[in-house]
C-alpha cells in the first residue's frame, strides 16, 4: 500500500538520523556478550558450546532497548497520532513500525556476530546461514515487540512492561533461533535444522498476522 | 445509554450460587483426595510419590481451561465492548495464573524424589511455566494502566496473543527437549486410578467455577465505580436545542 | 454534538456537553484553564473518544465513521504532531504521502512558504521553537485541506508578530469556508474573529451566544487548575 511504503521511508530516515542511539545499543550487547562470558568462566569449551545461547541473549537484551527507542520517537510529539488522524491506516503504520524494527534487530545481530566469533572463539560453517536465521528469529522479535513497546509506551512502569510482556511470548523463537544457530555454527549431523527454522517460520507468519489486526486497538484512544 | 454492567447492578444479590459451587467443590477435592490417598492401589514403578498426580493431572487440566476462559473472554470484550467480559477476564486470568503456579509446585515435588532434581523441563511442565510467566505479566499490564479502556483493551489483546503462543511454546519444547531423553510424568494411567483422578477434576471445576463468579463479581464492582457516569449539574439542566440549523 | 462527556481515571472533564456549530462559522471556546477546553477539541477531532455522547461532523457519526471524520477535520494542538528528527519538508512529505496529494519539494515549499518557513525547510524539528512549531502544524493543517479545523490555544507562547499571523490564518481559513472551533484565553482578540461563542466551566457548558456578547468573566480570572489531561 502507498501509505506502508511513505510510513517506511519515515522509518528509514528515522533510523538513520538516529544511528548514534543504535550504534550504543551495539555497544551494549557486545558489552553483554562479555559480561556473559565471565559469568561463564575462561572455559573455551563451555563457550564454544553456547556461543548461540548467548549471541541470542545479547539480542533478545537489546532488543528491549531498540523496541523502546522506536516506540519513543512517536509519543514525544505525538507523531503517530497525527499520522492516525490523517487518516492514515493503522495496520500500514504497524508493518512499517514492524518491518523496521526487524531490520534494525537483524543489522545488530549480524553486527554482534563478530563479536561472538572473536569472545567464544567460535568458527562459522555456514555463515550466511546464519544471517538467514538471525533475519528470521529479529522478525519473531520484532512482530510481538511492535504491539508491547506501543503499549508500553503509554502505560506506567514503561521499562519493565516491555521485557515483562515480551519475554514469555518469544521463547519459541529463542529456543528455535539458538539451536538453528547452534547447527549452523558446529554442523548438523542428523538434519535437525529444517525443523527449527520451519517454527521460526512459523511463529513469524502467525505473529506477524495476528498483530497487524489487532494494532489498531492496541493505539485507538 | 444503558450498558449491561450497570444494568445488572441492582439485582446482584448475595453470591449464594458461588459459595455452593465452592463448598461442593471442597467436599468433592476431599473425597477424591481420600480416595487417592488411601484407597488405590500402590503403583508399580512410583510407590507412594504418584499419588500426588491425583491433584497434578486435575490441577493441569483447570489451569488450561481457566486460561481457555480468559482467551474467549478476551475474543468476547474485543468484538462485542461488553464490560461484564472484562469482568470475567480478570478472573479467568488471576485464577489461570493461580493454577499454573500450583501446577509448577506441584511438578517440582513429585519431580524432587523422583529424579532428585526440581525441575526436569518436561515440556508441559515448562509450557506451564512460560504461559505462567505471560500471564503474570497481563496481570501486570493491568496493574500499570490506569484507563479502564484501555487497560482491558491490552489486556484482551495481550491475552489473545499469549493464548495463540501455548500451542506453538508446547511443540517448541518438546522438541528442545527430545534431544535430550529426560524422563517426563507419564501419559497413560491404568483404570484403576480413574476414579480419584475424575472425581478430583470435577471437585477443582467446581471450585474453579465458583471463585471466578465471586473474582468477577469484585471486577464488576470495580468496573461499576471506575465507568459511573458524572453527577448531574448542581444547577439546572444545561442542553441546548440545536442552534442556526446546518 | 449530543451529551459528550469525557473521563481522565475518576475526573471527568467533560460533562453532557450538547451545542450544534452552523456550517462555516467560527466559534470561540473559553473558560478557565481545566475547564475542558482542549479536552473537547480533541474529543471531536477524533483523537479521543467521547465516553457518553454521540456527535456528528459534517454528516458522519464520531464514533462509527472516525475515518470519514479525519479526512474532514483538522486540529492544530498544543503538541506539533511531528518528528523532531526529521526536517520540516521530511514532515510534511511523509503526511502529504499519507494522505495522497502532492508531495513534491515545490509543493511543500509552497505551503512552507505559506506559514512562514520557507527558510527552515531543510532544519530538523527540534530545532524549532515553539513559535515555529505552530507554524508547522498549521502547515500540516492546511495540507489537509479540511473542511473543519480545530485550533487549541493557537495564540498560546506566541508574540505579537505571531498573533498577527495567527489572525491572518483565522482569516484565510474562515474566507475559504472553513468551520473553525478556537480555544482560547485572548478574547478580545478572538471575539473580533469569531461568530459564536460557547463558555466551559469545569467540564459543563454554561453559555452560548454570539461571540461580541461573550461575559466577561468568560477566561479573564487568572490561571486556577492546571490543565487537565494528556
Amino acid at each position: 500500500m502507498r501509505q506502508l511504503i511513505a510510513a517506511l521511508r519515515k522509518e528509514m530516515l528515522l533510523q538513520w538520523r538516529t544511528r548514534a542511539q543504535i550504534l550504543a545499543i551495539f555497544v551494549f550487547g557486545a558489552t553483554s556478550l562479555l559480561l556473559f562470558s565471565f559469568a561463564v568462566g575462561p572455559n573455551s569449551t563451555a563457550l564454544r558450546l553456547h556461543a548461540a545461547g548467548f549471541l541470542w541473549l545479547a539480542l533478545l537484551l537489546s532488543s528491549t532497548l531498540a523496541l523502546a527507542e522506536s516506540f519513543q520517537l512517536e509519543t514525544e510529539q505525538k507523531g503517530l497520532e497525527g499520522l492516525l488522524l490523517l487518516p492514515a491506516s493503522a495496520r500500514a503504520m504497524y508493518y512499517a513500525k514492524a518491518i523496521a524494527n526487524a531490520f534494525q534487530l537483524s543489522i545488530l545481530g549480524i553486527a554482534l556476530v563478530p563479536v561472538m566469533v572473536v569472545l567464544y572463539d567460535v568458527s562459522i560453517e555456514n555463515l550466511f546461514g546464519v544471517f538467514g536465521v538471525i533475519v528470521l528469529g529479529a522478525a519473531g522479535l520484532s512482530a510481538p515487540g511492535t504491539i508491547y513497546s506501543a503499549m508500553a509506551s503509554q502505560a506506567r512502569a514503561k521499562q519493565t512492561l516491555l521485557p515483562l510482556l515480551l519475554f514469555p511470548l518469544v521463547v519459541p523463537v529463542l529456543l528455535a533461533s539458538v539451536k538453528a544457530t547452534s547447527l549452523l555454527i558446529a554442523g548438523d549431523p542428523m538434519g535437525q535444522l529444517k525443523s527449527w527454522v520451519t517454527l521460526v517460520t512459523s511463529f513469524d507468519l502467525i505473529y506477524w498476522s495476528l498483530c497487524g489486526l489487532v494494532f489498531g486497538r492496541v493505539v485507538e484512544d | 445509554m444503558s450498558d449491561p454492567l450497570f444494568d445488572n447492578a441492582a439485582s446482584e444479590g448475595r453470591p449464594v450460587v458461588a459459595w455452593v459451587l465452592i463448598g461442593l467443590g471442597i467436599a468433592t477435592l476431599l473425597f477424591g483426595s481420600y480416595v487417592g490417598l488411601f484407597v488405590a492401589p500402590q503403583e508399580k514403578f512410583m510407590g507412594e510419590v504418584y499419588r500426588i498426580l491425583f491433584v497434578h493431572v486435575p490441577t493441569a487440566w483447570n489451569a488450561l481451561l481457566a486460561l481457555t476462559f480468559a482467551f474467549g473472554c478476551a475474543l468476547m470484550f474485543l468484538f462485542r465492548g461488553d464490560w461484564r467480559w472484562d469482568a470475567r477476564l480478570e478472573a479467568g486470568i488471576e485464577i489461570g495464573v493461580v493454577l499454573s503456579f500450583l501446577l509448577c509446585c506441584q511438578g517440582a515435588i513429585w519431580a524432587k524424589p523422583t529424579w532428585g532434581v526440581w525441575w526436569d523441563w518436561d515440556p508441559r511442565l515448562t509450557t506451564t511455566a512460560v504461559l505462567l510467566a505471560a500471564f503474570l505479566g497481563i496481570l501486570a499490564l493491568r496493574r500499570f494502566v490506569d484507563d479502564p479502556v484501555k487497560r482491558a483493551t491490552w489486556s484482551s489483546v495481550a491475552t489473545v496473543i499469549a493464548y495463540v503462543d501455548v500451542p506453538i511454546v508446547y511443540f517448541s519444547v518438546k522438541w528442545w527437549n527430545s534431544l535430550h531423553q529426560m524422563q517426563s510424568t507419564p501419559n497413560t494411567v491404568s483404570s484403576a486410578f480413574h476414579l480419584p483422578l475424575r472425581v478430583n477434576a470435577i471437585g477443582i471445576l467446581l471450585l474453579l467455577i465458583g471463585v471466578i463468579t465471586l473474582r468477577t463479581r469484585i471486577a464488576k464492582m470495580r468496573l461499576r465505580e471506575e465507568l459511573a457516569p458524572p453527577e448531574p449539574a448542581a444547577g439546572s439542566a444545561m442542553e441546548y436545542a440545536p442552534g442556526a440549523g446546518r | 454534538m449530543r451529551g459528550v462527556s469525557r473521563r481522565y481515571g475518576r475526573r471527568w472533564a467533560l460533562i453532557d456537553v450538547s451545542f450544534t456549530v452552523p456550517h462555516g462559522k467560527v466559534v470561540m471556546v473559553a473558560g478557565r484553564n481545566g475547564s475542558g477546553k482542549s479536552t473537547l477539541l480533541r474529543v471531536l477531532s477524533t483523537a479521543i473518544r467521547p465516553d457518553l455522547g454521540t456527535a456528528k461532523i459534517e454528516g458522519f457519526d464520531l464514533k462509527h465513521e472516525r475515518d470519514d471524520v479525519r479526512r474532514k477535520v483538522a486540529i492544530l494542538g498544543h503538541a506539533s504532531y511531528t518528528y523532531d528528527e526529521l526536517s520540516a519538508i521530511e514532515n510534511l512529505q511523509l503526511m502529504a504521502r499519507l494522505v495522497g496529494v502532492d508531495s513534491s519539494r515545490e509543493a511543500m515549499l509552497h505551503l512552507l512558504n505559506q506559514v512562514g518557513l520557507a527558510e527552515r525547510a531543510e532544519d530538523s524539528i527540534n530545532t524549532f521553537s515553539a513559535g515555529m512549531r505552530k507554524r508547522i502544524s498549521l502547515a500540516r493543517v492546511l495540507l489537509q485541506k479540511a473542511t473543519v479545523v480545530m485550533l487549541d490555544e493557537p495564540y498560546g507562547q506566541l508574540d505579537p508578530p505571531g498573533f498577527r499571523f495567527i489572525d491572518g490564518m483565522v482569516r484565510h481559513l474562515r474566507d475559504e469556508g472553513v468551520t473553525l472551533l478556537m480555544a482560547t484565553h485572548q478574547l478580545e482578540r478572538a471575539s473580533a474573529l469569531c461568530d459564536l461563542g460557547i463558555v466551559l466551566d469545569r467540564g459543563r457548558l454554561t453559555w452560548e451566544g454570539a461571540a461580541k456578547d461573550l461575559p466577561s468573566e468568560g477566561g479573564l480570572e487568572p490561571a486556577g487548575t492546571p490543565e487537565g489531561g494528556p
